[in-house]
């Protein structure tokens, strides 16, 4: 008997329909895939079960978990089945916490309300999953805040949670999109165990075509609604009846085209980074000994040539994105000197930097973070305007705007609209022509892709890369994710624990890396072939 | 795949549209406008002299010639009260605009600073917070006399940290945020930063805020008069009104009532709107009515 069974739902929220006809069912102990873009109803999907739809939206169909209706289930049905029979992993570390309160109290709160144990058992079964996945008392005492930890380790507390009381389903919402690669294969690895161990039913909802060809036996492939394509996962993919499933399989794998690479040693460096550490306070261990701080980058040197397109891979807190900060001048090094175009941007005020600032743009993760919303196209793309030395007329600026949307594939109509009128993509396509509307030399991209659709992905990538040819822009991508290395860079510089361990050609160093922290990163980095090979070779 | 809280900004119909369906904005704004209109139409006609004393009608019980009855120099109650309201809510009005002035300055420098200065600003906050406002007011008082002008400023003092925290803790909510980040890789100051980024994303807040610290000050300032260090006789004012009716209140009951339902509607009014106001911005909390 399936574990969760779903017929013909749909669902409406106001007048706009969601979600038409979906079927899907999940046995014990199998692993169910839910794959789709942005808007497909997937996490629409997940909430239907939990029961946790917004105000206004009404289902229709049958949803049956374990022999309970659950669109016919009352309130406090569904509240003693949300966390005990059904858990559920957010995808949102940041705000799948409450801030407020440590993570031992958070795990142990699940366990207290739905088991009535008392606190100290509570506790100790608390310690025991936090241990389980991967944050052991020793270096994570019950006693952290979630701001006292990075996003993965948020997520493995979310994970925590949901996993505390062993539940029948498991659905996961994006469960590693905010991890990198090495916590991502761990994580997965972690939650293939738990369903092995308590013949837990796990629903996978991803983006990531590659991570569900790992995890999941069969897939549903989502697409605005509608169940596209449904079945074994071997053999879905492989075969790729639906025109759709093909597609979004060719943009997993999308390698932009670059006719003219980069030749090394070809110029003298645009950029040049000696030496540089950062160090942070650190917490005191007792009140006789001074804080040791915390090396955030140590001793790090790199450098950019002009039109060089260079990817800074590491795990998650290996200091790439802090380097990152140092080499924009947004943060200040404890030590070690940047120099850019030959001149030493370390230790300047903010008005001498002026003209460094101008050549130097960046390009941030969060398509829907990095816009003011309360702020109009035309003024968010100009703001690096104020850099130049003679400020552009009303009619230049609009101008300009319009020539950096154009170059981006947006419309001089995008203007006068605020960001939320635009999707992921084009945001961060705003992104981008904010970025180069002051004509830089070297743009910082900090992981530019890893919140968008793999459609929208290969596009992003595709613009980098021309823009790379057209205007000769250097780029600095920091990401976790080898794809967008192997797919931009000329150059990949390897960082853990604040330090560079490897550096050399893209090839090189994704097809032989030297370093043990490289070798990870490669092992654990999903590829679908790969996937897609396993599992017809698993299946025979 | 992200499935943001980001909901979409309200366009001004979509607010407008909303603030008529919110019932407690819209009964909110109605006893506001009341309050207001009764003040200025004060300027202009009250039904009595407020200042006139007619000792033969003192005391007298509502009727047709005085609806809300007379006090006991014979003064007309609802003159009185509309006089009243114009000072209560001019008081309150400028307390309010005397905090925000200085405490939202405060609360953003000490947001974009951080550090030393954060906490020296707001320990500094805290002590003044600490303060009653009547005690301000007392301490002004002995030195510059009693008033309406020094009930201002011993409120606007009072209003000062109010702002100043929730102007910081919003400030704070915004600056780690990427568009903020955006903005210093654009070389903007701090300054700069604030006000263009930081203040238009706190506004609504301290908007809700400031209609609470309005209703807060209508109290305070009633609370001075009462106790004889708000606005000075012959000018009425609410809470001088409402000390003049206690040792009354059998005789001339009238006398403590209508000012005393004056303060209560006000306020009332005030909190009603700034909750609907902090519904209607608040896109997570639409389907509340």
């Amino acid at each position: 008997m399936s574990l969760l069974e779903i017929e013909n739902l749909s669902l409406t929220i106001g007048a706009t329909p969601i979600l038409k006809g979906v079927e899907l069912t999940v046995l014990p102990g199998e692993v169910v895939g839910l794959v789709g873009e942005s808007g497909s109803g997937k996490s629409m999907t997940a909430l239907t079960i939990m029961q946790l739809l917004p105000h206004l939206a009404r289902a229709e169909g049958r949803v049956t978990f374990d022999g309970i209706d659950i669109l016919g289930a009352t309130e406090d049905q569904m509240c003693a089945l949300r966390g005990d029979d059904i858990g559920m992993v957010f995808q949102e570390p940041m705000t799948a916490l409450n801030p407020v309160k440590t993570i031992g109290e958070q795990v142990a709160e699940g366990i207290r309300w739905h088991t009535k144990a008392g606190r100290a058992e509570a506790e100790d079964r608390a310690r025991k999953i936090l241990d389980r996945v991967g944050l052991p008392e020793a270096k994570f005492p019950l006693s952290r805040y979630p701001h006292e930890l990075s996003g993965g380790q948020r997520q493995r507390v979310v994970i925590a949670i949901a996993c505390a009381l062993k539940p029948k389903l498991l659905i996961a919402d994006e469960p590693t999109t905010a991890l990198d690669v090495v916590l991502q294969a761990q994580i997965l690895d972690l939650l293939r165990d738990l369903v092995r161990e308590n013949r837990m039913g796990l629903l996978l909802i991803s983006h990531d075509l590659a991570v569900v060809t790992e995890m999941a036996d069969r897939l549903t492939i989502l697409r605005r609604g509608e169940v596209t394509e449904a079945g074994d996962t071997a053999r879905t993919l492989s075969e790729q009846q639906h025109p759709y499933t093909r597609e979004l399989a060719l943009a997993s794998m999308h390698l932009p085209a670059r006719p003219k690479p980069h030749l090394a040693g070809s110029a003298k460096p645009l950029l040049e980074v000696e030496g540089v550490g950062r160090d942070y306070r650190g917490r005191r261990k007792s009140l006789l000994r001074p804080a040791q701080p915390i090396r955030a980058v140590d001793n790090v040197s790199l450098t950019i040539e002009p039109a060089q397109s260079v990817a800074l891979v590491g795990r998650s807190g290996c200091g790439k994105s802090t380097l990152a900060r140092m080499i924009l001048a947004l943060d200040k090094p404890t030590g070690g000197t940047i120099r850019f175009r030959g001149e030493a941007i370390t230790g300047k005020a903010e008005a001498e930097l002026k003209p460094a600032r101008r050549d130097m743009q960046a390009v941030f993760q969060d398509p829907y973070g990095s816009f003011d919303p309360r702020q109009k196209v035309e003024k968010l793309v100009a703001e690096p305007l104020h850099l130049l030395e003679k400020q552009p007329t009303q009619a230049e600026r609009r101008e300009m705007v319009a020539h950096a949307l154009d170059e981006v594939g947006l419309g001089p109509r995008d203007m006068d609209k605020y960001p939320h009128e635009f999707s992921g993509g084009q945001r961060q396509r705003l992104s981008i022509a904010r970025a180069i509307i002051t004509r830089p030399k070297l743009v910082v991209a900090d992981e530019p892709v890893s919140a968008l659709d793999v459609s929208i992905r290969a596009q992003i990538l595709d613009l980098f890369a021309e823009l790379n040819q057209k205007l000769g822009i250097a780029y600095l991508f920091i990401t976790h994710d080898l794809t967008v290395a192997r797919a931009m860079a000329d150059e990949v510089l390897v960082m853990h624990e604040g330090k560079i361990v490897e550096r050399g050609r893209t090839a090189d160093v994704l097809n032989h890396p030297s370093s043990e922290a490289a070798q990870a990163l490669v092992a654990a980095a999903p590829d679908l072939h790969r996937a897609i090979a396993r599992r017809m070779q698993e299946q025979g | 795949m992200t499935m943001h809280v980001d909901l979409p900004e309200e366009t001004i119909a979509g607010v407008l549209a909303k603030a008529f369906g919110n019932r407690s904005f819209l009964i909110g704004l109605a006893i506001t406008l009341l309050i207001v209109t009764v003040a200025l139409v004060s300027f202009v006609w009250t039904p009595y002299d407020v200042t006139r004393l007619v000792i033969a009608d003192k005391t007298q019980a509502p009727s047709w010639a005085h609806w809300f009855g007379t006090d006991h120099f014979g003064r007309d109650i609802l003159s009185m009260i509309m006089v009243g309201a114009r000072n209560s809510i001019a008081v309150a009005l400028v307390a309010v605009g005397i905090g925000m002035g200085i405490g939202v300055p405060l609360g953003a420098l000490a947001a974009a600073r951080g550090g030393l200065a954060d906490e020296a600003l707001m320990r500094v906050n805290d002590v003044v917070f600490a303060f009653p406002a009547l005690l301000s007011a007392i301490m002004i008082t002995a030195i510059f006399g009693p008033g309406a002008v020094n009930a201002i400023i011993a409120i606007g003092i009072f209003n000062i940290p109010v702002f100043a925290r929730v102007a910081r803790a919003g400030a704070l909510a915004i600056w780690p945020r990427e568009f903020i980040l955006a903005a210093r890789a654009a070389g903007k100051g701090m300054t700069r930063i604030s006000i263009e980024h930081i203040l238009p994303n706190i506004a609504t807040l301290l908007l809700v805020q400031g209609t609470i610290q309005f209703a807060l000050g209508i109290l305070a300032e009633a609370g001075l008069s009462y106790v004889g260090l708000g606005a000075q006789p012959p000018m009425p004012s609410w809470g001088r009104m409402l000390f003049d009716a206690q040792t009354r209140m059998v005789i001339a009951p009238w006398m403590a009532i209508f000012p005393g339902m004056a303060i209560v509607i006000t306020v009332l009014g005030l909190n009603l709107l700034g909750d609907g106001i902090a519904d209607i911005l608040d896109p997570k909390s639409r389907r509340r009515r």
